[in-house]
This record gives C-alpha cells, sequence and structure tokens, in this order.
C-alpha cells in the first residue's frame, strides 16, 4: 500500500469515528449545547481539556520551537503548563460552583453590570478569533501536505468536519470527540518519540532518553548536543542566551495567559461538581504532561539527528556529500520546508551559524563559504517517523495526529465564540425573551458563522498570524484572568472598578502591541521599531499580559475603593461560591 | 452566625492552602527553572544541571503534584467544615 493510501486511510477512518461520535453525542438543550449537561466524568474532561488546550502550535511546532533555542525556550514547557495550577487553585472550583455557562455571563452577574459583560464578550472573540486563524490554517497545510490537495480545498473540508460536530453537538459533541482526538493525538505523537529514544539513547522513554548517554559518542545526549552546536558556531543548547528577566516575563505571560484562556476555563462547566473541576484539572494536566515531557525530547534529538545526518563522521570532519542526503531530507525538500544551497560549490552541505562572528574564522579555514543548509521548525515532529525509519502508517498516523490537534482547538475557540454571541449578546441583551429552542438555533447559527468567519480568515490569512497569538494571550491575561481571580477572591470590587479595570486591561495591552507590530498589525503602521532598546522598561511586546494583567488589578481596586461597595446580595453570591455545598445543574439564568 | 463562622474559617484555610501552593508552584518554576538556575549548576542531572531540568521536566511534575495534592486536601477540608456537595 502507498503512502498516500495510507494517509488517506488514517485520516479518513479517524474522520468517520468524529462524525460517529457527534451523531451519537447530539445535543437536544441549551444545558447540552453550552456545557453538555453538566455530565461528563473528570477523567473524560481532562482528556478533553488537554484537546482542547493542545493545538497545532503544540503538537507541531513546539518541538521545533525548543530545538531551535534549546534552554531559553523552556518558557513554553512551563508557561503552558504552569497556568493549569492557576485554573485548578483560583479559578475552576469557583466558577463551577457559580454553574452558568459563559465566562462573560460570571463577569456580568458578579459585578452587577452589564458593561462589565460587554467588555468581557468583546475580549473573549477577539482572544479567540484570533487563536482559531491558526488553527484552520494549520489544518489547511496538514491536509495539503498529507492528502495532496490544495491547501484551500483542505481547508474546506476541515470547515466541514468542525461544522458536523459543533454544530450538531454543540459542547456535548465536542467534549465527546476531543476525547477521540486526544487519543489519536497522543498515539501519533509518542510512537515516533519513542523509536527515536531507543535509537540514540536505548532509553524507551524520550523524557528520561532526554537525560541519558548517547549510545554512538558514549556522552551524555545534552552534552553530546552542546558540543556538536558549539562546533558548527551555534549558541550551546543547555544555557541561557537571552536575558533571564526576559525568560521570567514570557514565562509569566504564557502562564496567566492559559489561565485566561476562555475556552478552556469553560471546559470546567461541564463536570458534575465543584471537587470534580479539581480533580479534572489535575487530570487535564497529566494529559497534557505526557506530550509536554516528550517535547524537549523529541526537539533535542531530532535536532541531533539531524546535525549527525549531515556531517556523519562528526562535525569536525567533511559534511554528507548532496547526492548522498537521505531519503526523507529528499522528501521534504519538495516541500520547500527544507532547503539545500551549496554556496561554496564542493558538492557537500555545509550547516553552520554564518551569523556568528566569531566563528567567521573557523568556517573560512574549513573553506566554507555560507550556512547551505535551512529547515522550518515544524518538519521536526512531522518528519521525524521518516529520520527514524518507521514504516509508513507511522506517518499517516501524525497527519491523523496533526489534523486532530488543530480540529480539537478549533472547535472548542469556535464553541466559546457562539456561546457569548448567543447567550450573552442575544439571550442576555438583544432579546432577553427568546425561547429555549429558540436560544438554541441561534447558538448554532452563531457557530455556523463564526465557522464562515475562521475559514474565510484561513483562506485569506492576515500575514501576521504569529503575532496575533501574542495578542491572544496578552489580552486573556490582561482582562480575563484579573476579573475572575477579584470575582471571586474579594468582595469589594464593585461594577464600576471591574469594568474601568478590563477596559484599562483591554486597551493598554493592545496599544503596547500596535506599538511596536503596528496599528491592528498592519505592517509599517507601527510608531517604534520592534527592537529591545525601544521597549518600555525593555518589555518584549509578547512579554506584556502580566503588566496588563497588574495594571486591571490596580484600577479596579483603587476605583472600586473610590466608589460605593457592592450591594448585598452581591456579596453573598461571593459567599456561596467560595463553597461547594449547594452545586447544583447549571441554569442559564 | 455559627454558619458565618464557620465558612470564614473554611475561607482561609482555602487560602493557606492556595498561597503554600503558589510558593511552590513559584519556586519550582521560576525558581529553580530560571532564577535560581545558577546556584543549582553544581548538581549535575543527564549531562546538564538541575536547574535545566526543573525547566524542562521538572517543574511540570510538580504542578502535577500540586493540583492533585489540593484536590485531596480541599475534598478534605470540606468535609471537615461540612460544606462539601
Amino acid at each position: 500500500m502507498d503512502q498516500f493510501t495510507l494517509n488517506m486511510l488514517f485520516v479518513g477512518g479517524s474522520f468517520a469515528l468524529y462524525i460517529g461520535i457527534a451523531i451519537w453525542a447530539r445535543a437536544g438543550s441549551t444545558a447540552e449545547f453550552y456545557a453538555a449537561g453538566q455530565g461528563v466524568h473528570p477523567i473524560l474532561n481532562g482528556m478533553a481539556t488537554a484537546a482542547d488546550w493542545m493545538s497545532a502550535a503544540s503538537f507541531i511546532s513546539m518541538a521545533g520551537l525548543i530545538a531551535a533555542v534549546g534552554y531559553g525556550n523552556s518558557s513554553f514547557l512551563m508557561g503552558w503548563t504552569g497556568g493549569y495550577v492557576l485554573l485548578a487553585l483560583l479559578l475552576a472550583p469557583y466558577l463551577r460552583k457559580f454553574g452558568k455557562f459563559t465566562v462573560p455571563q460570571f463577569i456580568g452577574d458578579r459585578f452587577y453590570s452589564q458593561k462589565a459583560r460587554m467588555v468581557a464578550v468583546v475580549s473573549l472573540i477577539v482572544i479567540s478569533t484570533t487563536y482559531v486563524i491558526g488553527q484552520m490554517t494549520g489544518a489547511g497545510v496538514a491536509f495539503s501536505r498529507f492528502l495532496e490537495v490544495e491547501s484551500d480545498t483542505g481547508l474546506y473540508i476541515a470547515s466541514a468536519i468542525v461544522f458536523v460536530y459543533a454544530v450538531l453537538g454543540g459542547m456535548k459533541g465536542i467534549t465527546y470527540t476531543q476525547v477521540a482526538q486526544y487519543c489519536v493525538l497522543i498515539i501519533a505523537y509518542t510512537i515516533p518519540a519513542i523509536f527515536i529514544s531507543l535509537q540514540l539513547t536505548g532509553n524507551p522513554i524520550p523524557g528520561l532518553g532526554l537525560f541519558s548517554t548517547h549510545i554512538e559518542s558514549g556522552m551524555p545526549l545534552l552534552a553530546k548536543l552542546d558540543q556538536v552546536v558549539n562546533e558548527l558556531g551555534f549558541a550551546q543548547y543547555t544555557t541561557l542566551n537571552t536575558s533571564m528577566f526576559n525568560m521570567f516575563l514570557f514565562t509569566l505571560s504564557l502562564m496567566i495567559g492559559t489561565a485566561g484562556l476562555p475556552h478552556v476555563i469553560i471546559r470546567f462547566f461541564t463536570v458534575p461538581k465543584v471537587s470534580d473541576a479539581r480533580w479534572s484539572a489535575g487530570w487535564a494536566l497529566v494529559f497534557i504532561a505526557l506530550l509536554y515531557l516528550s517535547a524537549p525530547a523529541v526537539g533535542a534529538m531530532a535536532r541531533l539527528n539531524i546535525i549527525d545526518t549531515l556531517y556523519p563522521q562528526g562535525t569536525q570532519s567533511e559534511a554528507v556529500l548532496y547526492e548522498e542526503r537521505p531519503q526523507w531530507m529528499r522528501n521534504w525538500e519538495v516541500t520547500g520546508l527544507l532547503k539545500f544551497e551549496d554556496k561554496n560549490g564542493d558538492g557537500r552541505i555545509q550547516f553552520y551559524n554564518d551569523k556568528n562572528d566569531g566563528f567567521t574564522a573557523t568556517a573560512t579555514e574549513r573553506g566554507w563559504a555560507g550556512n547551505e543548509f535551512t529547515y522550518n521548525n515544524d518538519i521536526l515532529v512531522l518528519a521525524n517517523p521518516e529520520i527514524a525509519q518507521l514504516p509508513g502508517w507511522v506517518i499517516a498516523l501524525i497527519a491523523a495526529g496533526g489534523l486532530a490537534a488543530a480540529l480539537s482547538t478549533a472547535a472548542g475557540l469556535l464553541l466559546a465564540i457562539s456561546s457569548a454571541i448567543s447567550h450573552d449578546l442575544i439571550k442576555s441583551y438583544l432579546n432577553p425573551n427568546i425561547s429555549e429552542k429558540g436560544e438554541l438555533l441561534a447558538a448554532r447559527i452563531s457557530m455556523a458563522g463564526a465557522i464562515g468567519v475562521a475559514t474565510w480568515l484561513g483562506l485569506n490569512p492576515p500575514g501576521f498570524a504569529a503575532q496575533t497569538v501574542a495578542l491572544a494571550f496578552g489580552l486573556a491575561a490582561a482582562t480575563i484572568f484579573p476579573s475572575l481571580m477579584m470575582g471571586i477572591f474579594s468582595k469589594k470590587i464593585n461594577a464600576m472598578g471591574a469594568t474601568l479595570g478590563m477596559l484599562t486591561g483591554l486597551v493598554v495591552t493592545c496599544l503596547y502591541l500596535f506599538t511596536y507590530l503596528g496599528m491592528f498589525f498592519i505592517p509599517g503602521t507601527n510608531i517604534l521599531e520592534n527592537v529591545a532598546s525601544n521597549y518600555l522598561f525593555g518589555i518584549p511586546p509578547a512579554s506584556f499580559g502580566p503588566i496588563g494583567a497588574l495594571l486591571n488589578f490596580v484600577v479596579a481596586y483603587v476605583v472600586s475603593g473610590m466608589t460605593a461597595p457592592p450591594p448585598q446580595d452581591v456579596q453573598e453570591l461571593v459567599e456561596s461560591i467560595r463553597v461547594p455545598k449547594g452545586a447544583g445543574a447549571a441554569t442559564g439564568h | 452566625m455559627a454558619d458565618k463562622s464557620s465558612s470564614n474559617a473554611y475561607w482561609s484555610a482555602n487560602i493557606r492552602i492556595i498561597m503554600m501552593c503558589m510558593v511552590i508552584w513559584f519556586v519550582a518554576s521560576f525558581g529553580f527553572g530560571i532564577l535560581l538556575r545558577p546556584m543549582l549548576s553544581g548538581i549535575a542531572v543527564g549531562g546538564t544541571d538541575l536547574g535545566f531540568w526543573f525547566a524542562q521536566q521538572g517543574s511540570i511534575l510538580v504542578f502535577l503534584a500540586l493540583i492533585f495534592f489540593y484536590a485531596w486536601r480541599m475534598n478534605k477540608l470540606d468535609a471537615e467544615h461540612g460544606v462539601e456537595e
């Protein structure tokens, strides 16, 4: 069976499974559509949360990002998992006790303000829409690469599949589909990782292999990696090559941002009890950790493998002849994600850091005329099975896994958007008298509309897709997280304080990003050049989230201190969400 | 009023547990993984040092332990104060 047939079989099979689940788990009420009827077991909810959270970025890009920089990019590992501690301790149990369907609804009720609720709706839609663009383009690319269709066609197929199970099943359909998608993606990620780890270190657990001995050289794997990258003029893998301040702030930004992402928060509304919400956050992190503990190993081992392939006799000897490069490099050369250019015309491929001035002398001495090999970081995970010379079905599995990661996150985001529109905008603001049936229909129409917008954005991706992710995390950290936390942990914050606090976080964060990245990210409209010397107190735009959060807290406290305290019934509401007793089924009213 | 004071005792106990967990959360990631790494550089772990291990794996394992500890401790606290579901 050829590779294409295998890919079709695996991807088609996984899609049939998702559709089957969607038909079985279709939603009959708004409670099922928004919160899966609060009947999801905490372990299953943990799996669904893990799939919801782990996007194309986690599955495809993260290992490559870590491989490229080494220790400095550990921020992604700590930031994207540490946020779950904040969620589990500070938000999840209380929001479940509150027992409603959406994040803006909590903000509106706790701060007894339609204005606060609308600011939350705007933040939520901006955060989730920017986030969904990357998922749709990611799914389109995966389709076009593995199924040999046009990228646009791939995107239409992806949208159609999401349409079926998200519109039909709502949160209930999405939840059970995400459980299946988690299983597909974790198997797809782990199998090649195990084989690579076995080949390099003899240890079947990639996370342990990372700290084991490299069989070929007899040195510890990381020491070997440090040595070879050093010999090619690259920065040491295990040392910090940026400032401690930057790494600290970026990690904090990712952590707070993770805890403030609405599509993750609403997953904790689906479990039956408050104690289940606590356990479920733990299970979510277990399932996330299964991938995140392997990812740094995949990155480091793939980087070592690539260097080893290019310098078969070691980095001090001659590089490989272009004609003798392995088959997987030939395969990926076709996609343009991996490139060779024989600058010194010796027929060999020299891969080194030609931007390092301290290395120029060595390079000249060896007759090198510039780096001749470049690759896109994303191929490390996708090409992993080929690098490890695994059978074709493993490659097909990676295709299905990448698509599962992108589609599961897209569905979660779309649900967050559609419930904010139908429940917070239509039901509570535009047409409060809408019937349950009418609201369910409105939710389905909003979902279909959101898919349409996401597809359009995927077909016409704004050139700034990568930068908008900084916006999503920055805004989640500056608006949603602080407001939820203050709503639970302080009885003093009132409507005016919360609304102005959120607005401050929203506006200042946007302005800071626009100053360096361009007004609404349009290239050329930035006020200051995006370089470190221009940053306010040296804070990079991608790390601004914690500052926005701090401003939100300060404004909310100062304004609340100067104005009347919240009414008695709101103070009693805060008392009641703090104790688990009396948590019933969620209601929309 | 009895109910009120019991729920306040419950809430301050909860805050104490949260604070303790947050200190560990901070030390394991921002502390050992970033700020204190130079101080831990003497402790070798598989070709590098303890700080690198905390940044890439140790912190995640500590986060996991913290969340499960908190869930277990709070369920016990709920029962002690009679506020369980």
